[in-house]
């Protein structure tokens, strides 16, 4: 019965959205790697795949995480396509004129945005984790793969938008999920808001500082 | 008489309208939008007077009269919802029959449409079946205490804080402006005033924990969207209710769930 309920949904949703925001925020900080040089930033690939070791066999930590993040984001799908068709079913007639007065551009994109995060993600992995997709291709080093991808436009464009989608994402997801976990009230509804566009801006920014140095030719 | 009263040239003109309400003869048949012109319409008459006149022009033409709800006529009793330009009551935050029509400008056009949302079906035109609310009310929106006689006051104390944002849900009048504005047709206001009025008080104590399962669950059932949180509820609502009130109804649906709390199947 609880699993029907649409605010179990939401809770998953949340969980699994602040389970992925914690991995984006080691991710991001990983990143900065790049600004230490290639040596650093390839290095750091490889204390990925040996993290845990000797204690653990060759990968375990990463593949646990990878786990744990594959697990995240099917639920937060199943979450979202399941309240998209609840929505669907509970208005199947649409509103001749209808007028938003509330609704933040972030909320509204808030679906559609995540179809093209679900999508980028795959791309991100073929183009940067296996190389397939990337111009510099898979025999080249993680470094190497970063900046080739960032000196042709076309990638870099489809980088930078679904950056800033995703942070348009997060201002929705971070206060949407405190509301949904029962944390926020009326006291703290401007300090949640303030904090998740803060966090948004914030996280975005420390990705999108790498393209930023390929593009100006920082790192190169 | 050098005074302009009951001189009709220089009084001033009424508005003139343009209206283009749902007509829809019954739940079964498929509606369509309607335009009529309705004249010299005083900036003093509520939405509901402006609607009046028009039904009593359409009486006069031999036509059918546009079927709304309503009922108190003084923004209290929550029936007189409607969709006005794409707003839930228009474009002031009242109910309907608070709207004036100083709100409009002469020459406007207005769209009217009912609140739409599959568990409120149409009855005719703009009047939707609410009884959706009823049901959640029913699930769990209530306290069981002898009634009789009112008990001393005095003898169950409320802190005033708890009383006054008990209070403020509690003015919520069940008219459903909040699912009609919700872009997912969630009932989550609504259910989430009745939850924290009760929830605030001491009398609502013993039943809290199966109040706010059984409601949601009968929010569910009724074919309700869940909540995204974005929030047009709140601004489209008469009454003000915050969003705060959907953070206390999850909080208090994890704490119930916790504690073992099941929905009454």
């Amino acid at each position: 019965m609880a699993k029907t309920n649409s605010v179990f949904k939401k809770v998953v949703m949340a969980v699994s959205g602040i389970i992925m925001v914690l991995f984006l925020i080691a991710h991001m900080i990983g990143n900065l790697h790049i600004f230490q040089g290639a040596e650093s930033f390839n290095e750091y690939s490889h204390w990925l795949r040996r993290l845990g070791e000797p204690a653990l066999p060759p990968r375990t930590l990463l593949t646990t995480i990878e786990i744990v993040l594959l697990v995240s984001v099917i639920a937060h799908i199943w979450a979202a396509v399941s309240l998209w068709r609840q929505a669907k079913r509970a208005r199947p007639q649409a509103y001749v004129t209808k007028k938003s007065v509330a609704q933040s551009y972030a909320s509204r994109t808030l679906r559609w945005g995540g179809v093209i995060i679900a999508g980028f993600i795959v791309y991100h992995i073929l183009d940067l984790t296996f190389g397939v997709a990337n111009v510099a291709g898979t025999e080249a080093t993680p470094y190497d793969r970063t900046v080739a991808s960032f000196q042709n436009p076309i990638a870099t464009a489809v980088y930078v938008i679904t950056l800033i989608l995703l942070g348009m994402h997060l201002r929705h997801g971070i206060w949407s999920a405190m509301q949904t976990l029962g944390q926020s009230n009326r006291r703290r509804e401007r300090t949640v808001n303030a904090f998740a566009i803060v966090f948004s801006t914030l996280l975005i920014a420390g990705y999108l500082v790498v393209p930023a140095a390929v593009v100006f030719g920082l790192v190169d | 008489m050098q005074s302009s009263v009951g001189n009709p040239a220089a009084e001033k003109r009424g508005m003139n309208l343009t209206l283009r309400i749902w007509r829809q003869k019954d739940p079964t048949v498929k509606g369509k939008m309607v335009t009529y012109k309705v004249t010299d319409i005083s900036p003093d008459m509520s939405f509901l007077e402006m609607l009046d006149v028009l039904n009593e022009q359409l009486i006069l033409q031999g036509d059918d009269p546009v079927a709304f709800d309503h009922d108190c006529r003084e923004g209290i009793c929550g029936m007189c919802g409607v969709m006005i330009n794409g707003e839930a009551h228009g474009p002031q935050q009242t109910t309907t029959c608070q709207l004036h029509m100083r709100s409009f400008k002469d020459g406007d056009s207005i769209d009217i449409e009912p609140w739409r949302a599959s568990p409120f079906p149409v009855i005719k035109d703009l009047a939707v079946d609410r009884r959706a609310f009823d049901r959640i009310i029913q699930a769990g929106g209530y306290i069981s205490v002898p009634t009789g006689t009112a008990p001393e006051a005095h003898s169950t104390p409320v802190p005033k804080k708890d009383s006054d944002a008990a209070f403020d849900a509690a003015t919520c009048i069940g008219c459903g402006a909040c699912v009609a504005a919700c872009p997912n047709a969630s009932s989550m206001l609504f259910t989430a005033a009745k939850v924290t009025h009760l929830g605030l008080l001491p009398q609502g104590q013993p039943e809290r924990n199966d109040r706010v399962v059984n409601m949601v669950a009968q929010q569910d059932r009724e074919g309700f969207g869940g909540c995204t949180n974005i929030g047009e509820c709140s601004h489209a609502c008469p009454k003000g209710i915050s969003m705060e009130t959907i953070s206390r109804l999850n909080h208090d649906l994890l704490g119930a769930l916790r504690a073992g709390a099941r929905p009454k199947s």
